[in-house]
């Protein structure tokens, strides 16, 4: 299948990030999964005018267009002239470039937060009137609009992250390129249109500090080992993704790396409404709870839990190496039973 | 004169066009345009400053540490702090990685390709330059990608994940490392210097970074044939590239990677032009005359503001240019090796200047250079000391922090207004090699070493202009934050 890249308002981290998967051979990988690169920013040779004539060619459905990539936000200011963005050699925004490519791909994917909701460009006062390709934020529309569909009838594939995982991309594409091991279809999106094997996680499930979450033990400065929900923004166990069971770099995630789950596949993390490092509470209860789970209970299992929290567990949440061991297990003085 | 336009630039973070005014076979004037804004100084005001630790790394996805890494100093800085040891020598190992990392994108995936390419078919070398370096084929960039996805373990170690981490703080990192840890790290680090040794350099790295003269560097492209710097090398020599991508010959380095005194750096900061200066900071001044923003006379950062002014006559670049008591500066590892003093690359520059050539060897020998220092540093770390520290962040404050970036120079200034941010401005390395002219007409780094390049009949796409573009290893993105 041939895939287009694109980047507009972005880091190009994704990029980066996907340029980091954990593979023996990349481009080997590349071709496995069943993708040939027709034009990728950091990867192809061709510059200048014969990339322009190539994406005019894809535009004009000349080079068949399988998945057309975008990394990046929208930038649609300012009023409304995409001049925030000019593709370069071309004097034509970038907007004009994405909707014209759109319409002749098969399937269209927004590579991030940024492409899929317009992510940290459209933060504070959106200075370049950023959005998603099908979102603006929480709200369905964006650039393409809310009922655009690719030409095989899926909406925009939202493998958001900020970053995105190498892995979310290189499964989705894997998925749709192999249709006949395995169908993707509108079922598999979630109903922001991401990827469910990887959305229809919690960030939560796998979480290393888990035993601390258990018994409410909660660290209370960045690098304490305990949870990070209580006090330091976390919010894994809302979040959907599936980065502790997956893991970063093969042994990591943000928990482990000691700081908070900033919910960063969802619409409108950018702008939480708090502080990120710190949990926002009512009457000394955290306001972002899991989702699932009845409030009154959750209140009543986390004060049950504080008191049976074992010293080891109390101890270990606000320190920054294990000051309290398991303990060791003597067996009793007894003769084996012959 | 003939005016060519030429862009879109691909292999160099975000997007680029650059203007050429062409006579006689070669570029009389360059105009060099970052055609995307994004904004990131008008998103920051209002926001608590600790945010910034979670927006300033998506500047940009390649120098996502280095960015956080100024935030956190500029944040440590408004609050007198002096972070943990543990917590420095992990910062310092994350933004080493980075650094390194990058730097093996910009040789394998962006700045060879270009020598792979049809046009240079017939050169004794051009079968090599094919197999090693070709876009999305070549073997070099395959065993340097999977290369470089282990030496990122050390990022999921200490920082949690690559790109945008939140592990580094004003007081240190937020990642304990425990005592088995600090064996995983050297092992991963080995590992990485065998790749290096095997592929890069077909010698140990100790031998490359004493490289100390032209004669040494001779000798030593001689003494064997293998190795991937030693390829770029004689290519070097082939295509005379020594003699293309001449600028201003004044350096900037901000210094990296902070000593335990809390004062010294590793590379040390300075500004080079044949002799030694200090940095003085206060002398820097963003000039907008060209930019599509708004602005007056030239402005220190910390009283600088970046607002668009789309339709402004006489602009053409959305991208500042910043200049140290009105002079233009190139930064980058060749400015941070010259200024440090690395004998080979001070030589270099004597000679011939700061070109495509000499930005390249500078980049390999800092490779060379850091790698053994991260050895020695993580034996420094003592797990059971404290990695973070903490103190009080007043509610009216200024901060500043500069870093050295992969491709050079990095500076954040943060003013606290109220317990808010009040005004963050970022002067990007790019914004310095990629400016476009001030006020008094001068041309930023990239437009001075453009001219003269030379330019074939039919093409529309120099290989000279492209070979110096990417010489500076830009950053687009991080540019037009």
């Amino acid at each position: 299948m041939n895939l287009l890249w694109l980047q507009s308002g972005g880091c190009g981290g994704c990029s980066m990030s996907l340029l980091g998967a954990d593979t023996r051979d990349f481009f080997a990988t590349l071709e496995d999964v069943g993708v040939k690169i027709v034009w990728h920013p950091a990867l192809s040779e061709i510059s200048g005018r014969e990339m322009i004539e190539l994406l005019q060619a894809c535009a004009e459905g000349k080079i068949p267009l399988d998945m057309l990539c975008i990394e990046g936000a929208l930038l649609r200011g300012p009023h409304g002239s995409g001049r925030f963005h000019m593709l370069a050699g071309t004097a034509q925004p970038m907007i004009d470039w994405i909707i014209r490519l759109a319409q002749s791909a098969r399937y269209v994917l927004a590579i991030g937060s940024c492409a899929a909701w317009g992510g940290v460009t459209s933060a504070g006062i959106n200075p370049t009137d950023a959005c998603g390709l099908q979102y603006d934020g929480e709200v369905a529309g964006g650039l393409l609009g809310s009922s655009w569909r690719s030409s095989y009838g899926l909406p925009v594939i939202n493998v958001a992250g900020c970053p995105t995982h190498p892995g979310w991309i290189l499964d989705t594409l894997a998925a749709l390129a192999n249709s006949e091991f395995n169908t993707f279809g509108a079922e598999d999106l979630d109903g922001l249109g991401r990827p469910r094997f990887y959305a229809d996680q919690l960030v939560h499930t796998g979480c290393s500090r888990n035993e601390f979450y258990e018994f409410k033990a909660s660290a209370e400065k960045a690098s304490d080992m305990g949870c990070l929900m209580e006090n330091l923004g976390c919010k894994g166990t809302q979040a959907h993704a599936d980065c502790n069971t997956r893991l970063w770099h093969g042994n990591s995630s943000c928990l482990r790396g000691g700081f908070a789950c900033i919910n960063c596949t969802e619409p409108g993390f950018e702008e939480p409404g708090h502080a990120f490092a710190s949990t926002p509470k009512v009457a000394g209860i955290p306001i972002g709870l899991p989702t699932d789970m009845p409030k009154a209970w959750f209140v009543a299992l986390a004060a049950l839990s504080k008191s049976a929290t074992p010293r080891r567990v109390r101890e270990n949440a606000t320190a920054d190496h294990q000051r309290v061991t398991p303990a060791v297990h003597k067996p009793a003085n007894k003769s084996r039973p012959k | 004169m003939t005016r060519l336009i030429v862009g879109p630039f691909n292999r160099v973070e975000g997007d680029l066009e650059v203007t050429l005014d062409i006579a006689d076979g070669a570029v009389r004037a360059a105009f060099v345009n970052a055609p995307l804004y994004r904004g990131f100084e008008q998103i920051l005001p209002g926001k608590a400053p600790f945010d910034a630790m979670v927006f300033v790394p998506r500047i940009c996805g390649i120098c996502s540490v280095a960015q956080s890494s100024a935030a956190a100093q500029a944040l440590a800085d408004a609050m007198g702090l002096h972070p943990a040891n543990n917590g420095r020598i992990a910062a310092n190992l994350v933004l080493a990685c980075e650094n390194l990392a990058d730097h093996l994108t910009h040789f394998y995936l962006f700045f060879m390709p270009d020598f792979a390419r049809p046009s240079y078919q017939g050169h004794s070398w051009f079968s090599a330059a094919v197999e090693r370096f070709k876009a999305l084929s070549g073997s070099g960039a395959k065993t340097m990608l999977s290369a470089r996805a282990d030496f990122l373990r050390l990022m999921g170690l200490l920082a949690g994940k690559w790109p945008h981490t939140l592990a580094l703080q004003p007081g240190g990192s937020s990642r304990p490392l425990q005592a088995v840890e600090k064996i995983h790290l050297l092992l991963l680090l080995r590992e990485f210097r065998g790749w290096l040794e095997q592929h890069l350099f077909a010698d140990t790295l100790e031998n490359v970074a004493g490289l100390a003269s032209r004669q040494a560097l001779h000798s030593w492209i001689a003494a064997s044939p293998q190795g991937d710097f030693r390829l770029f090398l004689r290519i070097a020599e082939d295509l005379r590239l020594e003699q293309l991508g001449r600028a201003t010959d004044i350096f900037l380095s901000y210094g990296n990677f902070p000593q335990a005194d809390g004062v010294g750096r590793f590379f040390p900061a300075g500004v080079w032009d044949g002799k030694p200066h200090a940095l003085d900071e206060s002398a820097i001044a963003e000039d907008t005359s060209c930019a599509w923003l708004s602005g007056g006379a030239a402005l220190h950062p910390a009283r600088g503001d970046t607002l668009p002014l789309s339709d402004k006559p006489g602009a053409y670049s959305w991208c500042k240019a910043p200049r140290l008591a009105g002079r233009v500066l190139e930064t980058g590892a060749l400015a941070r090796q010259v200024v440090a003093g690395q004998p080979l690359l001070r030589a270099l520059v004597a000679e011939r200047g700061g070109n495509v050539y000499s930005r390249i060897v500078a980049r390999m020998l800092e490779i060379a250079t850091v790698l053994p220092e991260m050895e020695r540093w993580l034996r420094e770390v003592r797990p059971g000391d404290p990695f973070c520290i903490f103190g009080n962040l007043p509610d009216e404050a200024e901060g500043c922090g500069l870093v050295e970036a992969a491709r050079g120079a990095l500076g954040h200034w943060l003013q606290i207004r109220r317990g808010r941010i009040h005004n963050y401005q970022i002067i990007a390395p790019t914004t310095w090699n990629f400016s476009p002219r001030d006020a008094a007409g001068t041309p930023g780094a990239l437009e001075q070493a453009l001219v003269g390049a030379p330019v074939g009949e039919n093409e529309t796409m120099p290989l000279s202009v492209q070979h110096i573009v990417r010489s500076f290893d830009p950053c687009m993105v991080c540019t037009v934050h």
